[in-house]
């Protein structure tokens, strides 16, 4: 074993030395991508076919003024590509309408996924990965559109677009839609078992209640959960304060005997089994939670509840642009969009699409249209929080989250 | 050049080792030395790599916080391994005593749950776990769930407290135990315990004197086996335990993801490794090396 | 070993390995289990069904996962047998300059966290602009496999007894019929130990390939863990179950046609 060692020592010497000598001459490559500057080329033409008549007088990009909705103009393009790579969460659209559109465009499609953000983020910051289509939350529509990795939006060619309700689009994290189209949207709130609860709950601080010791599932998420903490201390959801950071991190150690576990994966089968009469959990969560028993309630508490957007969006420099822009269009048709709303318990965001299941199943309209999870009163969502990046901070509410979690 | 070859030993040595240097050379070592690079470098306000020269990273991870993290880490591993010889070594000896011909069935058998998904075991064991799941549900039906040390031995290893997460890591990890032990013991030689028996050694004594110390390689690498593995991992916990704690595993996989600070990652990486390398080395140093990974 | 030598297992020691096995399948028996159960939710059986292994034949996501987990698999694992042994007999007789850090970076897998492995990948390969798929999946498996074959042949070969080798050399044999007819049946055991153990790894593995796959290149772990979100239905139980049944079988037919060992 002496021999190793040595050679251990070498090896551990010229990495060092390595390293020093390639940063002295800082890399300015991937894994972090330089700012690349847009591609001047006007992304509406198709590579080979002609655009279709009503496009021809089409602009490089959407031009709204300002705050003014964006308003497609053409028909869908035609397509040549012959496949698809869509990377998203699993479980999230439908096979029924992958199937269609590899039918009518006779496209092959590849359907990757993830299970986090972060997941997709990593692995689109480390190079080509060569993914058409992906449904990046909102922050990361954010986050992902600042470093130039998202091809504009050819909305000129994207008339089912119309079909999204004008709530959704133009959001903060992407005004003017030019990165992204909306996909499904939902919210965080409390879900409460009302069989085992009899205290009614309205707030994210009935939480704190010690009649809730180890009775708790919250979602192993330190920007809903730390943000919890903070809309309750009154702050903002956001906040980079490194004073109100402590705060919050104080106000969970309190809430910490409460926890019984943290999962942000299935915490729907803690309240299931009963180990959790309550909890923070998604809207989806709650949903499928509450189709098992009806019992289990979901409240949208009066500090704010979470809101979160998923977006269908194309990363830069993806191999079948045109193939991703018609799977977008094609998306957004109300037979469509109706199949996602049928197959997953989440909100939709096409208003279209809800007037077609009013007419095509009525109790499954009535349903989404009753429960909070799926269809939120305006003025909560009014008072929705999301989340958005909170750039250098983040370093500093991720040690929130490890003292939090770690301390004790 | 096959003569030059055939004639100089110490060529042949490099031949054969060659293809094996340049995969790892090119797939691990410079991939590696990428990663050191990037530990001294800071995170950019998107969470992308800024390429400096900076020891921060080094320095933040000397903190009472991340101590008590490493800590956490290290005595799960320790447990585990412990858990993992004190369960294994008998199974193995079994083994090594059957019958010739079924030895390596029963080999077989210790690794075929292996072929299963991962995620799919620990979702059983949490089914076998629960409050209310199968164990609780056989407790009761045998009566022992009225006495208090009934409620008491389960409410050790429920769903959701370290003795879950304990099961579970040693579920994990047993193979990695039994193997290289079996080997050991395989290869002894009946005769030297019937030489101790013939000296008028009792069974046990001789166990202490002969068995234990000739399958002390395999116990040796069956504990590497296990302790370095066991120090990253994190699922298990996370999914046994509820998520409730942070180890090394969970601060480096969050440094990638959620915070994605990539340079801080990279160094709390190389920092866990030079802890391993470091107990691994002290540990083999003290007892030697156990040259029976595996049959 | 003398059959005659051997000392049974005592009544003991096979009553704790009956329970050590229960223990080890138990899992394996609720996830058979929970392959048949009605509700979507692997928490309480509420029924008896086959529905979802009729889900399952129909699921083409799964099934292309499970192909490309066998490819890699099987790829990484002839290649990394083949090359780890050559390795392994290269380390044991001789000696050569860079056979000290030789042996220093096969241990670098077994201690680099998976976490760091996968992410050092993924940086390399996009800076050397390599696109990520099953080649990607495949180099990385290859990479972490070869260790643990090398180890695992080379405590073989310490084993043995080189003077066999020896007199057929002198018998006139070349290197390479002694190597073929001689050393390989010799540590086969040790070659296949390691085999198997590079194909386990590499089943399962999930963080290392969930860096290193690309778009159609999904294996089966990634799509699993994948699943966590929703629910990870009974579909999967099912393929697992389908899979163990398989490997039972033929290991029991393997045992059939063994030749009784007097």
């Amino acid at each position: 074993m002496r021999k190793p060692i040595k050679s251990y020592l070498f090896v551990v010497t010229l990495l060092t030395v390595a390293s020093v000598l390639l940063s002295a001459c800082a890399a300015p490559a991937t894994p972090a991508p330089t700012p690349i500057p847009p591609t001047a080329a006007p992304p509406t033409a198709a590579p080979t076919k002609p655009p279709t008549t009503a496009a021809t007088a089409a602009q490089p990009t959407p031009a709204p003024t300002a705050t003014a909705t964006p308003k497609p103009t053409g028909a869908p393009l035609v397509v040549t590509s012959k496949e698809l790579n869509i990377y998203a969460w699993s479980e999230y659209i439908p096979q029924e309408l992958l199937d269609a559109f590899a039918k009518e465009y006779k496209v092959k499609v590849n359907y990757d996924t993830y299970a986090s953000n972060e997941e997709l983020m990593a692995k689109l910051q480390a190079g080509k990965t060569n993914y058409d289509v992906i449904i990046p939350s909102d922050y990361t529509v954010g986050i992902l559109s600042a470093q130039q990795m998202l091809e504009p939006i050819d909305l000129d060619h994207m008339p089912n677009f119309a079909n999204v309700d004008d709530q959704f689009k133009n959001a903060s994290y992407d005004p003017g839609n030019k990165y992204s189209v909306p996909y499904q949207w939902g919210s965080v709130g409390i879900a409460v078992n009302t069989a085992k609860v009899t205290k009614p709950i309205t707030k994210f601080a009935d939480l704190w209640d010690p009649s809730f010791k180890g009775k708790l599932v919250v979602l192993d998420d330190e920007r809903e959960i730390i943000g919890m903490a903070l809309l309750v201390l009154g702050f903002d959801k956001n906040s980079t304060d490194p004073a109100q950071l402590d705060a919050a991190k104080k106000k969970l150690i309190e809430l910490k005997p409460n926890i019984k576990l943290y999962d942000s994966d299935s915490p729907k089968t803690a309240l299931l089994t009963g180990e959790a009469v309550a909890g923070v959990v998604w809207n989806g969560e709650a949903s499928l939670a509450h189709q098992e028993n009806d019992k289990i309630a979901y409240v949208l508490p009066a500090e704010g509840m979470g809101l979160w957007y998923d977006n269908m969006a194309v990363p830069k420099g993806a191999p079948h642009k045109d193939a991703a822009m018609a799977f977008i269009n094609f998306v957004l048709r109300p037979d469509m969009s109706i199949l996602i709303t049928k197959a997953f318990p989440y909100s939709s965001v096409n208003k279209a699409a809800l007037e077609l299941l009013k007419t095509q199943d009525p109790d499954t309209y009535k349903s989404y249209m009753a429960y909070p999870a799926t269809n939120p009163p305006a003025d909560a969502v009014k008072n929705g929080k999301i989340v958005k990046d909170v750039g250098d901070a983040t370093t500093l509410w991720d040690k929130v989250w490890t003292e939090v979690k770690g301390g004790s | 050049m096959l003569k030059t070859v055939r004639e100089r030993p110490s060529l042949q040595g490099l031949v054969l080792i060659s293809p094996t240097m340049f995969w790892l050379i090119a797939f691990l070592l410079v991939p590696s030395a990428l990663i050191v690079v990037i530990s001294f470098g800071a995170r950019g306000s998107y969470g992308n790599v800024v390429y400096t020269f900076k020891l921060d990273n080094y320095v933040r991870l000397v903190n009472a916080e991340y101590g008590h993290i490493l800590w956490d880490s290290t005595w799960i591993a320790l447990l585990t391994t412990v858990a993992c010889i004190l369960a294994g070594y008998p199974l193995a000896y079994f083994i090594a005593r059957s019958h010739p011909t079924r030895r390596s069935l029963f080999m077989f058998l210790i690794l075929v749950p292996f072929w299963t998904n991962f995620l799919i075991r620990i979702y059983a064991w949490m089914i076998i776990l629960r409050g209310e799941g199968v164990l609780n549900a056989v407790m009761t039906w045998l009566g022992l769930m009225n006495t208090s040390l009934g409620q008491w031995l389960f409410s050790q290893v429920q769903l959701y407290t370290p003795g879950a997460v304990l099961v579970g890591m040693v579920y994990e990890f047993l193979p990695f135990m039994i193997l290289p032990l079996y080997t050991s013991l395989e290869k002894l030689d009946p005769s030297l315990l019937e030489a101790a028996a013939d000296l008028g050694a009792r069974p046990w004594r001789a166990f202490l004197r002969v068995t234990l110390p000739l399958s002390l390689p395999g116990i040796i690498a069956g504990s590497i086996l296990v302790f370095i593995p066991a120090m990253g991992m994190f699922v298990v916990p996370d999914l046994m335990g509820g998520a409730k704690t942070v180890l090394v595993g969970n601060l480096i996989r969050n440094q990638f993801f959620t915070a994605r600070d990539w340079p801080f990652g990279s160094a709390a990486s190389m920092v866990l490794m030079a802890l391993t390398l470091v107990v691994t080395l002290i540990y083999t140093r003290t007892f030697g090396f156990g040259e029976e990974l595996v049959p | 070993m003398n059959e005659r030598e051997r000392t049974r297992p005592g009544r003991w020691l096979t009553l704790y390995a009956i329970a050590a096995y229960l223990y080890i399948y138990l899992p394996i028996f609720f996830l058979v289990l929970f392959s048949f159960n009605t509700s979507k939710f692997s928490v309480a059986m509420q029924g008896l069904t086959l529905r979802w292994y009729g889900d399952l034949f129909n699921d083409k996501a799964i099934w292309q996962a499970t192909t490309n987990t066998l490819i890699v698999a099987i790829t990484s694992t002839i290649f990394s047998t083949i090359v780890g042994t050559a390795a392994a007999i290269g380390l044991h007789r001789y000696n050569f300059r860079g056979k000290g850090f030789s042996e220093a970076t096969l241990y670098i897998p077994v201690i680099i966290p998976e976490v760091v492995m996968g992410i050092a990948l993924l940086a390399f390969f996009g800076q050397v602009g390599l696109t990520l798929g099953l080649p990607t999946i495949i180099i990385a498996h290859i990479a972490f496999s070869i260790p643990f074959v090398v180890l695992t042949v080379r405590a073989r070969l310490q084993g043995m007894d080189r003077s066999v080798e020896e007199a057929a050399m002198d018998l006139g044999a070349n290197e390479v019929v002694t190597f073929w007819r001689i050393t390989l049946p010799l540590i086969m055991p040790g070659v296949l130990s390691g085999a198997l153990l590079a194909f386990t790894l590499s089943l399962d593995d999930y963080i290392i390939t969930l860096f290193t796959a690309g778009p159609g290149s999904t294996t089966l772990p990634l799509r699993v863990f994948s699943m966590l979100k929703q629910a990870v239905t009974p579909k999967v139980n099912a393929l697992s179950s389908l899979w163990i049944l398989v490997i039972l079988v033929a290991l029991l037919l393997s045992q059939r046609l063994q030749p009784r060992r007097g």
